[in-house]
């Protein structure tokens, strides 16, 4: 965790863009912790937000070799104290009529929500910061975790400062 | 965001022999933009972008494009024989004119033999322009023929590129490719352009200036860098000016001559940046790393102060990185951000064009440190004189065969510093940086980057066109020439009159040259058979005959001068002089690879000698630097360290 940078990126709207964003970082060797790609406030522009584990100095060049990428606009590192950072989860839960109000319960005591109920599972859909929704995972791995499936860390920064207003002021 | 698939109309893909004639002039109106097909429409930007010359070869899927080019009276299509060969003339092109160089290509393996020149051009920093064909837009994906996903392979290797599925979308693009290959640090951008965008018709309309959000290069450098930079400089004892190949590409040369005479401060040329200064001008000390001067490798090692302008800090420049210019505090500048503090930290990063760099740096110590101008840095110079003398370039001589070294600096000094001198990859590329006597810009084409075997030729051939009233010399291998010399045939057939000058050992010399040193004389797939005492296959001057060239065998030294002067005067067709040189010549000076640059060996077994009797001259000449000019004494131990 003590390496991990979340790069929140602004880039145009354009078939091939993730493809070269994510060509460089796999050619300089540094594993993807995370990736989440959507639309922004404007249509020609797109967001990723993306978690590396990358020391300080490899950091500094991985992000100086995307900011030469022609179809990226900005790149803003987005820190733990100064951003809103979630990641989506869905748990499928082994659970039967026996251990169902268990797993209820630990799901209540997050927040999270049941979606989906069947004999045997039950799929649990949490949000939340990756430490609360990996907590849940620890407290709902004894009753058998048959599948997850999990976002990408999306975050954005506190206050009133918008990163793309900034991008296209300059 | 994500790649989707094409939303264009299946067009179906009309046979490929169906000529696209002129726009139907019934398609064309009286008001508003006139209507081209989108080959028209390539043709017309390449117009409007001012492009002279394009190499290229055409196939299936460009094929609309070579229809509305065959008319044009404003560009000169040089049909050549490879692809590879339209990719390197395309950068000797350029790299002799400073302008953009242009190829064309078809899809599939058109566009992938493309691959190796713009890789070249990549790590070299090349201004090209590819444009390749792609299959109609509905087959993209389908592995339909001769399809290839040629804007995914070359993502590495290229500054930026495009796929054009529509005509209307064909001059935004190319003019946002010439914008994208032509400033900042130039490369290579390629524009794949479907069939159906090609055959497909629209309103051709210009932009008025190109629209790329994402990509602003700094030119301007900033002032308080500046500032500190000069700072620095006023106050070293040792400072050297690292050129690289920056220098070339922004026409800084003439900022360059002036700080450097200004500031008294020598000057070493990397492998791309051979030209950037006069060799003959006695503030030049040759060119730095593994196969470098004596003087430029030893005033890294030594040096307080190195003044990067558009390097990168290279491995075959550093040498073991750790151990390069370990007393010396860094300033570099560079157009290119993410080449600063790539390789080594820096003390003073500077962004911006080297032209501007220079030019502001020499301002601002004109008026901020005039009197760092007047310091003559006598102990650091006497330091340096001294290994100029005592190890200056030389080489062996063999006695039976052309020495390898003899011929170069024969073509150089009957040829002259005008010329241009394109060189293949090896040990006839370093013996041609090191005794070819550049000195004037743009004068010296070769594959530093990539290290692309096959480059000479084709390049000397773009050169030869960029550049027809001066003699372009392609300096090559044995190896190099077997890789591309096909564009003989292109240079007699279209009057190109380049000279070739094939330095014949023949093997894989640089190869052999490491397996004598490091494989213990173990020849493992070396022997090339093209040379002395071997069964010559190929005949080189046979084979240039065959090709129209004039050609002629040279094996003896005495015989080198009055067949570089046959070769001069021959300019209706393209001459090629085979020389017989022995397969045993090395290139010296040499730092072995990953070792540090203080390992340099002037020859076999010959380290410059800096102890006994030259470690006191060398020691009292540094220390005596490290008196500074108002009286303090830097501390002994930052000097010692140096002289080990």
């Amino acid at each position: 965790m003590n390496n991990r940078h979340t790069l929140s990126v602004l880039v145009e709207n354009k078939p091939g863009v993730l493809t070269r964003f994510t060509g460089l970082i796999a050619r300089r060797g540094f594993n993807i912790h995370s990736l989440a790609v959507g639309v922004t406030e404007r249509d020609e522009l797109s967001r990723i937000t993306v978690v590396v584990d990358v020391n300080d100095v490899p950091l500094e060049q991985v992000t100086k070799q995307l900011n030469k990428l022609v179809n990226v606009i900005k790149i803003v590192e987005l820190e733990p104290e100064t951003s809103v950072r979630r990641a989506h989860v869905i748990y499928k839960v082994k659970a039967n009529a026996a251990t169902r109000p268990q797993v209820a319960s630990a799901v209540e005591m997050f927040r999270a929500k049941i979606v989906d109920v069947g004999p045997e599972s039950v799929s649990v859909e949490a949000t939340g910061e990756l430490g609360k929704v990996e907590a849940l995972r620890e407290v709902l791995e004894p009753f058998g975790i048959k599948e997850i499936v999990q976002s990408g860390t999306v975050a954005i920064g506190r206050g009133a400062k918008s990163i793309t207003d900034r991008a296209l002021r300059g | 965001m994500a790649a989707k698939p094409s939303t264009a109309k299946p067009t179906g893909n009309p046979p490929a022999a169906t000529p696209v004639t002129a726009t139907p002039s019934s398609i064309r109106r009286n008001t508003g933009p006139e209507v081209l097909t989108g080959a028209q429409a390539i043709v017309r930007s390449l117009e409007k972008l001012e492009v002279e010359t394009v190499f290229g070869l055409p196939g299936g899927t460009i094929l609309p494009t070579y229809d509305p080019l065959f008319e044009t009276d404003k560009i000169r299509h040089i049909l050549v024989r490879h692809e590879q060969g339209a990719g390197h003339a395309a950068e000797g092109y350029a790299a002799a004119s400073g302008k953009l160089g242009v190829c064309i290509a078809t899809s599939g393996p058109g566009a992938t033999n493309l691959i190796t020149a713009l890789a070249d051009a990549h790590m070299d920093s090349v201004p090209m322009l590819a444009i390749t064909g792609q299959q109609a837009s509905s087959l993209l994906g389908t592995d339909a023929f001769q399809e290839a996903d040629i804007v995914g392979m070359t993502m590495p290797v290229t500054k930026h590129s495009f796929l054009v599925t529509k005509a209307e979308d064909i001059p935004t693009a190319l003019l946002n490719a010439h914008h994208i290959a032509t400033t900042g640090r130039p490369g290579p951008v390629l524009v794949d352009i479907t069939k159906d965008a090609q055959t497909g018709t629209a309103p051709f309309v210009w932009p008025d200036e190109p629209v790329l959000p994402g990509y602003r290069p700094i030119l301007k450098p900033h002032a308080k860098q500046i500032r500190e930079a000069v700072r620095l400089i006023s106050e070293a004892q040792r400072p050297v000016f690292y050129i690289g190949g920056g220098v070339i590409r922004s026409e800084a040369e003439k900022e360059l001559l002036r700080l450097a005479e200004a500031t008294n401060i020598p000057v070493v040329t990397t492998l791309m940046a051979r030209g950037a200064f006069p060799d003959s001008h006695q503030l030049h000390l040759g060119m730095p790393g593994m196969h470098g001067s004596v003087p430029a490798v030893t005033a890294f090692q030594k040096a307080d102060l190195l003044i990067a302008i558009g390097a990168r800090f290279d491995d075959r420049v550093t040498g073991k990185l750790d151990s390069f210019a370990p007393e010396a505090q860094v300033i570099h500048a560079d157009i290119d951000p993410a080449e600063i503090g790539k390789n080594r930290d820096v003390d003073v990063a500077i962004v911006g064009d080297a032209r501007e760099v220079l030019a502001e740096m020499l301002s601002e110590m004109r008026s901020k440190f005039p009197k760092a101008l007047e310091r003559q840095r006598e102990p650091w110079w006497r330091f340096l004189n001294r290994l100029k003398q005592t190890y200056p370039l030389g080489y062996e001589r063999h006695g039976e065969l052309c020495d390898p070294q003899y011929v170069i600096s024969r073509i150089s000094a009957l040829t002259g510093p005008e010329a241009v001198y394109a060189a293949g990859v090896g040990q006839h590329q370093m013996w041609a940086a090191q005794f070819v006597e550049f000195e004037r810009p743009k004068s010296w084409l070769n594959s530093g980057g990539l290290g692309t075997m096959g480059y000479s030729v084709p390049a000397a051939m773009g050169a030869k066109v960029a550049q027809p009233d001066r003699v372009v010399w392609a300096i090559d291998g044995d190896g190099c020439f077997q890789m591309t010399n096909q564009e003989l045939a292109t240079c007699a057939l279209n009057n190109i009159p380049i000279k070739v000058a094939i330095i014949n050992n023949s093997s894989l010399g640089m190869v052999r040259q490491w397996q004598t040193l490091f494989y213990d004389g173990r020849y493992s797939n070396t022997d090339l058979n093209t040379g002395h005492e071997t069964i010559r296959i190929p005949d080189f001057a046979k084979l240039a005959e065959s090709y129209g060239c004039e050609a002629l065998r040279v094996d003896r030294n005495e015989d080198v001068d009055a067949a570089i002067e046959k070769a001069l005067s021959i300019n209706d067709r393209p001459v090629v002089l085979d020389f017989t040189v022995p397969a045993d010549a090395m290139v010296w000076p040499m730092v072995a690879a990953g070792v540090s640059n203080d390992e340099i060996e002037y020859a076999r077994g010959i380290r410059p000698e800096f102890d006994g009797e030259g470690e006191e001259e060398a020691e009292a000449a540094i220390a005596e630097a490290g008196e500074q000019e108002d009286g303090t004494v830097r501390s002994v131990a930052q000097i010692e360290g140096g002289l080990e």
